[in-house]
């Protein structure tokens, strides 16, 4: 099936960004791979949905392209201010929620 | 003509008033919002709209209670002839004019809102909506210049609302919305002058000091309620909320007991904190830290009685969980002697003036729980009416001498004295209340106090009979000196014209920072601004003192007892029927619109042995209910009034002398005691002298008597508690003491302090894990989320 396809698509996109999200000490590469984990999430649903012949899938993933547009901004704004502030975005040296 | 009467409908008139009372905290309510919003646009500030609603809701509610005795008369005077005949045990039924509306409903259960209009819920009604006219007119002088008049005004509006919502309240869910309005309305106005930390911190004190006691309204409400609901639903159709359901299941020999006298005694843990009984009555002489008029509305002749109606309204259930038939001690009528005495002696040893109203309203609150423990329900409601109109006038005279006698103190010892002299109107309203509240004949104290000490004697309670009659004599006895203090004898501070440009520490020289720039530049307009004297108070402040003192003559007169038969309008009109009801001939109608009175007891013993059946002797039939128990009316003797009446004299006469002896020792005192002559500012050293004595005499009561009978009252309390509760006395205890040591203290103080160290081992272990790197923490929710997923795998295959 050429669903299968895109799952094992979404799957590979999916690690790879949870990968990024974890490995990588730039803010910058954190929020690209945060978005490549949404992608992932959004071909997973447009592929359930052709599968299920169902237009909810095509919904919600609209409705992801949109939020993760207004998450990127604000992500991109913090990023901005940490790097004013700090001159930094390495996130190693952001410990300050260290309980 | 028997048969005839007994069998036909008697229609109950009604009115548009009656039909619509539940307008009357609707009013104050609006002015509220208004105030807030635009009160300080307002040329007056918003205390405009504040006075007119209370105008407003005063006509209403006199209108209400106008129909309600037309009302009654509709239905006693066509009943007469059966009555005479001996067709009825008691008086004939009047139907309350109920109406309730859903106000939310949530899981099947409906709360109700509207209005139970009955004789009760009418006094109250306008007594409130009377004296906060009243406080509010006089506050316009008392207050002017404040800085947050504004908000004053609307605090006392809302309070109003609060207390007129309570009282016409239908179910006890209304009832305990407009208890926490007050006791919030209490806290803003008790904090009103913040900015000193005293008053604050009394405003806290008095809030959860009453929130103690608030516990057990829930408590109680939710035991009756779900012991009596499914009953009300059946017989009468109304929840377990319901004032009248409640009476009536009460009533009907079919509720548990247990449920009965756990909800009682939660109830009256509520009435304890509300309405200022011991032990919880160190709140209302600090919450004296609020103005003048707080204290005169809120914390003597309204709020305070909320407890006192809460166990008036639902008297069914107090009955018969408590057994007030019984001559027994029950909870009530003990805490309520307790509370006589003791606050009673507290009030000799205070020099502030309102304290000492404030420990003589405690003591009076005393009296009327003491009346309603014995089963004299007519007699302590007659009191809160009548205590509400001496009391409210007691306050607002030591506001008017505070304001203009003895410059915004309330230190009878320093700043008092002499002033009758100065401020006649204020010194003459005060006399007269004073011994309204001591009780001489003819005025309003002796007709209400009285009949609780003579009916508390009759209903068997003969011990608290001499409770009730040591509890005058003290009441005359500490009332004389604060009278002889405040305007008798030698003037003193700034009674004397003295000025304290330093104020002390005092508490209550609250109004001395803001208020008093004011108070100067409005007294610098009076003809008498240069001076600065004590003088009598402006008429805004005057009329409000004279019309109260009038009342304070006049009132007991409503329910004159030793005139006979006619003069008893307060038992004709307020008192409810204890006669059996058919619950078809008010299920049927609408409210208010009109009600049956079938009577088939022809059985009933007329006459003077009427007690042997009634309510709450025989249990009603089935298809008939009861809603108020046979209560005893004691037969008024000259003989017994005579007793209380010659208590009242030597208390006043022996108070006075021992005045006038302390004042001539403190002359021959004058010389060395110069110590703290400096605070006192020129020579006024023999005040110091009579402190130095009063400082003894404070021990001397307070470590000696006062703590010695609060420690024994504290004991008995407990055992008597107890001993109702498990009904067997001494075992109780040692089945309590043994819970206490190895349920509380070890299962429940383990369990509190075994989860404690547990949080903080587990706080510790995890501490390691709160890193501050967000990429561990991503780390950590992929791996939960992971863990999840394979969870819902396992699960789903």
């Amino acid at each position: 099936m050429l669903t299968t396809q895109f799952l094992l698509l979404g799957a590979v996109l999916f690690c790879i960004g949870v990968y990024g999200v974890l490995a990588r000490k730039n803010a910058v590469m954190v929020l690209m791979s945060i978005e490549l984990i949404l992608n992932s999430v959004n071909i997973n649903l447009l592929a359930f949905s052709v599968r299920h012949g169902s237009v909810d899938g095509n919904t919600f993933a609209l409705y992801i392209i949109a939020i993760a547009a207004a998450e990127v901004g604000v992500g991109l704004a913090m990023v901005l201010l940490i790097y004013r502030n700090r001159r930094t975005i390495a996130l190693d040296d952001l410990s300050e929620m260290k309980g | 003509m028997l048969a005839q009467e007994m069998n036909s409908e008697i229609v109950a008139s009604s009115g548009w008033f009656l039909d619509h009372a539940w307008v009357i905290p609707i009013i104050p309510a609006v002015a509220f919002v208004l105030i807030i919003f635009f009160g300080k646009k307002l040329p007056m500030k918003g205390s405009e709209l504040g006075v007119f609603s209370m105008l407003a809701s005063l006509v209403f509610a006199g209108g209400a209670a106008w129909q309600w005795i037309q009302r009654v008369n509709s239905v006693v005077d066509v009943a007469h002839d059966a009555v005479k005949e001996g067709a009825y045990h008691a008086a004939p039924y009047v139907e309350p004019v109920i109406r309730e509306w859903t106000w939310w409903q949530s899981g099947g259960f409906h709360f109700g809102i509207g209005q139970h209009i009955d004789g009760l819920a009418l006094t109250l009604l306008v007594v409130v909506a009377f004296i906060s006219s009243l406080v509010q007119i006089y506050s316009l002088e008392y207050l002017r210049g404040d800085r947050r008049y504004t908000h004053f005004f609307a605090a006392l509006t809302l309070f109003s609302a609060g207390m007129l919502c309570m009282v016409l309240a239908p179910n006890m869910v209304q009832l305990i919305l407009g208890w926490e309005i007050m006791g919030l309305c209490s806290f803003m106005l008790i904090g009103h002058w913040w900015e000193e930390e005293a008053n604050s911190r009394a405003a806290l004190k008095a809030f959860f000091t009453v929130r103690v006691g608030d516990v057990g309204l829930l408590i109680g409400t939710g035991i009756l309620f779900f012991s009596a609901n499914s009953w009300t639903q059946e017989n009468l159709g109304v929840s377990g909320f319901n004032i009248s359901g409640l009476s009536a299941w009460a009533m009907s020999g079919e509720a548990s007991s247990s449920a009965l006298t756990w909800g009682a005694v939660a109830l009256f843990i509520a009435c304890i904190g509300k309405s200022g009984q011991f032990p919880l009555h160190t709140w209302l002489p600090d919450a004296m830290a609020g103005p003048t008029p707080v204290s005169s509305l809120l914390h003597s002749s309204t709020m305070v009685v909320a407890g006192v109606f809460l166990v008036a309204r639902v008297y069914p259930v107090f009955w018969e969980g408590m057994k007030i038939g019984d001559t027994n001690i029950n909870f009530i009528v003990l805490i309520g002697g307790i509370t006589i005495v003791i606050a009673a002696l507290l009030a000799f040893v205070q020099n502030d003036i309102k304290k000492v109203l404030a420990y003589s309203t405690v003591s009076q609150l005393g009296y009327m729980m003491m009346g309603l423990g014995a089963g004299a329900w007519l007699p302590a409601v007659f009191h809160i009416f009548t205590h509400a109109f001496f009391k409210a006038c007691l306050f607002l005279a030591a506001g008017s001498v505070s304001h203009s006698g003895s410059h915004h103190s309330f230190d009878m010892k320093k700043d008092m004295g002499g002033l009758a002299k100065k401020m006649p109107i204020t010194a003459t309203t005060w006399i007269i209340s004073t011994l309204a509240l001591t009780g001489v004949f003819p005025l309003a104290g002796f007709f209400s106090k009285d009949e609780i000490i003579d009916n508390v004697g009759y209903g068997g309670y003969n011990a608290f009979m001499i409770v009730g009659l040591s509890g005058a004599f003290l009441t005359a006895a500490y009332m004389t000196r604060a009278t002889y203090l405040t305007f008798f004898g030698k003037a003193r501070g700034a009674a004397a014209g003295e000025h304290h440009d330093e104020h002390d520490a005092h508490a209550d020289a609250h109004d001395s920072h803001d208020a008093h720039a004011a108070h100067d530049a409005h007294d610098s307009h009076d003809a008498h601004g240069a001076d600065h004297g004590p003088h009598e108070s402006p008429k805004l402040i005057t009329v409000p003192l004279m019309i109260l003192a009038a009342l304070a003559l006049v009132a007991g007169l409503s329910n004159a007892t030793p005139f006979g038969e006619s003069w008893e309008r307060f038992k004709k009109y307020v008192e409810p029927s204890a006669e059996y009801v058919a619950i078809e001939s008010h299920m049927a109608t609408g409210p208010g619109e009109a009600i049956i009175v079938p009577q088939q007891n022809t059985t009933a013993e007329g006459g003077e042995g009427k007690y042997d059946k009634g309510c709450a002797v025989v249990a009603p039939e089935a298809g008939m209910a009861c809603y108020f128990p046979t209560v005893k009316h004691a037969p008024f003797k000259w003989s017994k009034a005579a007793l209380s009446l010659i208590i009242v004299a030597v208390g006043l006469i022996s108070s006075w002398m021992f005045c006038v002896q302390y004042y001539t020792r403190r002359n021959k005192r004058l010389v060395g005691l110069t110590e703290r002559s400096k605070v006192l500012r020129g020579g006024y050293a023999f005040l110091w002298n009579k402190y130095y004595l009063d400082a003894l005499y404070e021990k001397v009561i307070v470590r000696s008597i006062a703590h010695p009978i609060a420690a024994a009252a504290a004991w008995v309390n407990q055992n008597i508690l107890d001993g109702i509760v498990n009904g067997v006395g001494k075992v109780s205890r040692r089945v309590a003491g043994w819970v206490y040591r190895n349920i509380d203290q070890r299962v429940v103080d383990g369990a509190v302090n075994g989860s404690g160290a547990a949080a903080r081992g587990t706080g510790g272990a995890l501490r390691p894990v709160q890193s501050g790197k967000v990429n561990q923490y991503g780390a950590l929710l992929f791996a939960a989320a992971a863990i999840g997923a394979l969870i819902l795998v396992i699960i789903n295959t």
